[in-house]
């Protein structure tokens, strides 16, 4: 920015006639010209959606508006229903475990399977890409193939645990169960994307930082806490970061396999968001619950982008 | 500049939410201009039903001298469909709705009552015009209904000797019998939503039980049964998680010897070799009259501002329930007509309605008593099934708990 500034003036003085202001002021129309497009965007499809759920959270919001227009104003209400309803900590918990159970799971899993593709083996080209597959499957064709597969009595996981000597377990049957199952699924589901972000970050990590520390000793597991876990980190905060955000929202899943249930035993936020609005049509305790679910993630991208200037700054 | 592109994407991220609770309108034709011209929405994108839907509205359109562009969404999609419609003020001249919508989209204000109209609503199963019927107004007409009943394997039954049972201990005994290997007595659906509380209805009901007072000994007794079914083994633990169609599935493969469910199956079972037949849904005690509730969808006539159009939109309603049309309906579809004094006919040609057709008169719809605030109790009861058949209440206190939610 510094030499941008200094340029002109310098010029300037050498050149009485030239105004620089006129340039400056080319200059500034030009890039408002490129960031338009982006900016009108983000205001459009983003910005307004964002404003016009946290208005809505303050409106009595049913199906009588869409008639009427009309949407009376009902200040704090809307979050006092959210948050005096009975579900509304189970559902807190739920989504705090749901998201820790989920991120947990992908990201360990997803390394290891990024460290293990790291090293060509006949295959691995082919396998990498298999790995893929649960993210290109839409998810509704997911949950119910889930669904069918954790089914208590003919589920293949069911007969399969029966032929090793273990008994049923009553996957989405059980309200003691169901959340693990749920997370279960969700896990198989975020592991394409923590492998492919994990392993593009293996890619730049340069091999002779390993032949470096291989002359000093430095191999296998302390290879991997001193030269691959440092400097995968800028790509694990984002990961980690992204999936919270993804996991936070996640409602397909969860209504394809328990739709919330049993007994609510895993309702979350998000679909407690879902709920009220398209099946109680109450759409201002709807927006509300959503709010408090994009409070949350704010949360997690500030810390996000405190750490990572603290990485700069380093 | 790296830490900025990241904050977008996390705005997003977080933006698809409201976005999806935007519900952004627009899209949809709007009220066609041409005056002979009626636009229809319904949901009856399925075959068979779209096609035996289509040619009876095509009658209708020809018998009051109209065109008609019909449009069918998914059944789910319905109401966000017609919210949608409301507010960019393009609702169709035919809408067709769920019976227990029908109160809450009429306390919009968006539909005309038929009233303006002089539409005669006489005839009719009191059931259908309560759910049609919102503050003394009825709003629509159902030309068929459908309701509940214990469909049975007779085949299983013969074998082991069995009658269809009447009483609700002859449920559980018949079920505990038919029950051996991966084979179930009966199976339900109590999953947790509107399905699950309409499947328990019958029970509830019939029993005595009420809507407007859940915290009942007798809605207690009615959860028991189901907890009983459960609980000893005859029915499968998964019930909680399974829809009409999941219960339909498992009759039809020999997994359930019994299954509370609608008539709108019998296309499916026909097809099927299962030797099926059909029964009223047990009652508690020997004397009780079965009352079970009412399915069907409603033909209303949308406020559209164009007098004119809707006055003809008001024939087209009364035209779709026409004693001709309702028994095409009826036996196409495998439902039963509104019109009371059609069932005997009906039942001559169609005997295996015999028994939807006897439960019909008796019905009563979900909304008739307390209207738009149906779907609030109606999540109690689903969350008490729950809670009961999980084992995180009793049934006792089920309802209590539930209600809390």
């Amino acid at each position: 920015m510094t030499t941008t500034a200094t340029a002109p003036a310098v010029s300037a003085q050498r050149t009485p006639t030239a105004r620089p202001t006129s340039r400056f002021r080319r200059e500034g129309v030009v890039k408002a010209m490129f960031l338009a497009p982006a900016a009108l965007y983000i205001l459009l499809f983003f910005g307004y959606p964002v404003v016009k759920n946290l208005v809505m959270s303050f409106q009595e919001y049913t199906t009588k508006t869409f008639f009427t227009g009309e949407a009376p104003w009902v200040g704090w209400e809307n979050y006092a229903t959210v948050v005096n309803s009975g579900l509304f900590w189970p559902a807190m918990l739920n989504t705090a475990l749901f998201t820790v159970g989920s991120i947990a799971g992908q990201f360990v899993i997803g390394l290891a399977l990024a460290v293990f593709f790291r090293r060509r083996f006949p295959l691995s080209g082919f396998l990498r890409a298999m790995l893929l597959l649960p993210w290109l499957l839409p998810l509704i064709v997911s949950s119910a193939t889930w669904r069918s597969i954790l089914d208590q009595d003919s589920g293949i996981l069911n007969e399969f645990l029966a032929s090793v000597g273990l008994g049923a377990v009553p996957w989405l049957n059980s309200p003691d169960v169901a959340l693990i199952a749920v997370i279960l699924v969700n896990i198989w589901i975020g592991i394409p994307f923590n492998v492919t972000i994990l392993y593009g970050g293996l890619q730049d990590i340069p091999e002779e930082l390993y032949e470096a520390a291989a002359l000093d000793g430095a191999t296998g597991w302390k290879s991997f806490w001193h030269i691959t876990l440092p400097n995968l980190r800028p790509v694990i905060n984002v990961v980690l970061v992204l999936g919270v955000v993804y996991t936070l929202k996640v409602i397909d899943i969860i209504l394809g396999l328990t739709n919330g249930g049993p007994a609510n035993a895993t309702q979350t936020i998000a679909i407690r968001s879902y709920q009220s609005s398209f099946v109680d049509f109450e759409f201002g305790v709807g927006a509300a619950f959503s709010n408090i679910l994009i409070l949350i993630s704010l949360v997690f991208a500030i810390f996000y982008l405190r750490g990572n200037r603290k990485q700069v700054d380093e | 500049m790296r830490t900025r592109k990241t904050l977008i994407t996390l705005v997003a991220g977080a933006a698809v939410l409201p976005l999806a609770l935007a519900g952004c309108g627009g899209g949809g034709s709007a009220s066609s201009g041409d005056p002979d011209t009626l636009t229809i929405l319904d949901y009856y994108n399925n075959e068979p039903d779209k096609t035996l839907v289509q040619d009876l509205l095509d009658q209708c359109a020809a018998d009051i001298d109209v065109t008609i562009e019909r449009e069918s969404v998914p059944g789910k999609d319905l109401i966000q469909k017609v919210l949608q419609r409301s507010s960019s003020k393009t609702l169709p001249d035919v809408l067709m709705l769920d019976n227990p919508d029908v109160q809450e989209i009429a306390a919009t204000g968006g539909l005309a009552p038929l009233s303006d109209f002089d539409v005669d609503t006489s005839g009719f199963a009191q059931g259908i015009l309560d759910a049609a019927t919102y503050d003394g107004e009825v709003y629509g007409l159902a030309p068929v209904v459908n309701t509940l009943g214990l469909f049975y394997n007779v085949d299983l039954f013969e074998q082991a000797g069995l009658q269809p049972p009447t009483t609700w201990d002859e449920l559980k005994e018949t079920a505990a019998v038919l029950t051996s290997g991966d084979q179930y007595g009966i199976a339900f659906s109590a999953i947790a939503t509107y399905e699950g509380s309409w499947q328990f209805l019958p029970f509830m009901w019939t029993n005595g039980g009420d809507e407007t007072d859940l915290q009942t000994p007798e809605n207690a007794e009615a959860l028991q049964l189901w907890v009983d079914l459960v609980g000893s083994g005859s029915a499968s633990e998964s019930v909680i998680n399974w829809s009409q169609g999941d219960v339909k599935d498992q009759f039809v493969a020999g997994k359930a010897a019994m299954m509370v469910n609608g008539p709108w199956n019998i296309p499916a079972l026909n097809e099927t070799d299962v030797n099926w037949a059909s029964v009223q849904v047990p009652v508690n005690k020997v004397g009780q009259t079965p009352v079970a509730p009412l399915g069907g969808e409603v033909w209303t006539v949308p406020q559209t501002g164009d007098k004119a159009k809707q006055a003809k939109a008001a024939e087209f309603v009364e035209c779709m329930s026409g004693d001709d049309i309702e028994l095409q309906a009826a036996e196409s579809r495998f439902t039963v007509p509104t019109r009371t004094d059609l069932i005997p006919e009906y039942v001559e040609k169609v005997p295996s309605m015999e028994a939807f057709a006897e439960q019909v008169v008796n019905a009563r719809s979900r909304t008739g008593e307390l209207g738009e605030d149906w779907p609030e109790q109606a999540t109690v009861i689903y969350n008490a099934i729950q809670l009961a058949l999980t084992g995180k209440a009793t049934p006792d206190e089920a309802f209590e708990q539930a209600a809390k939610g």
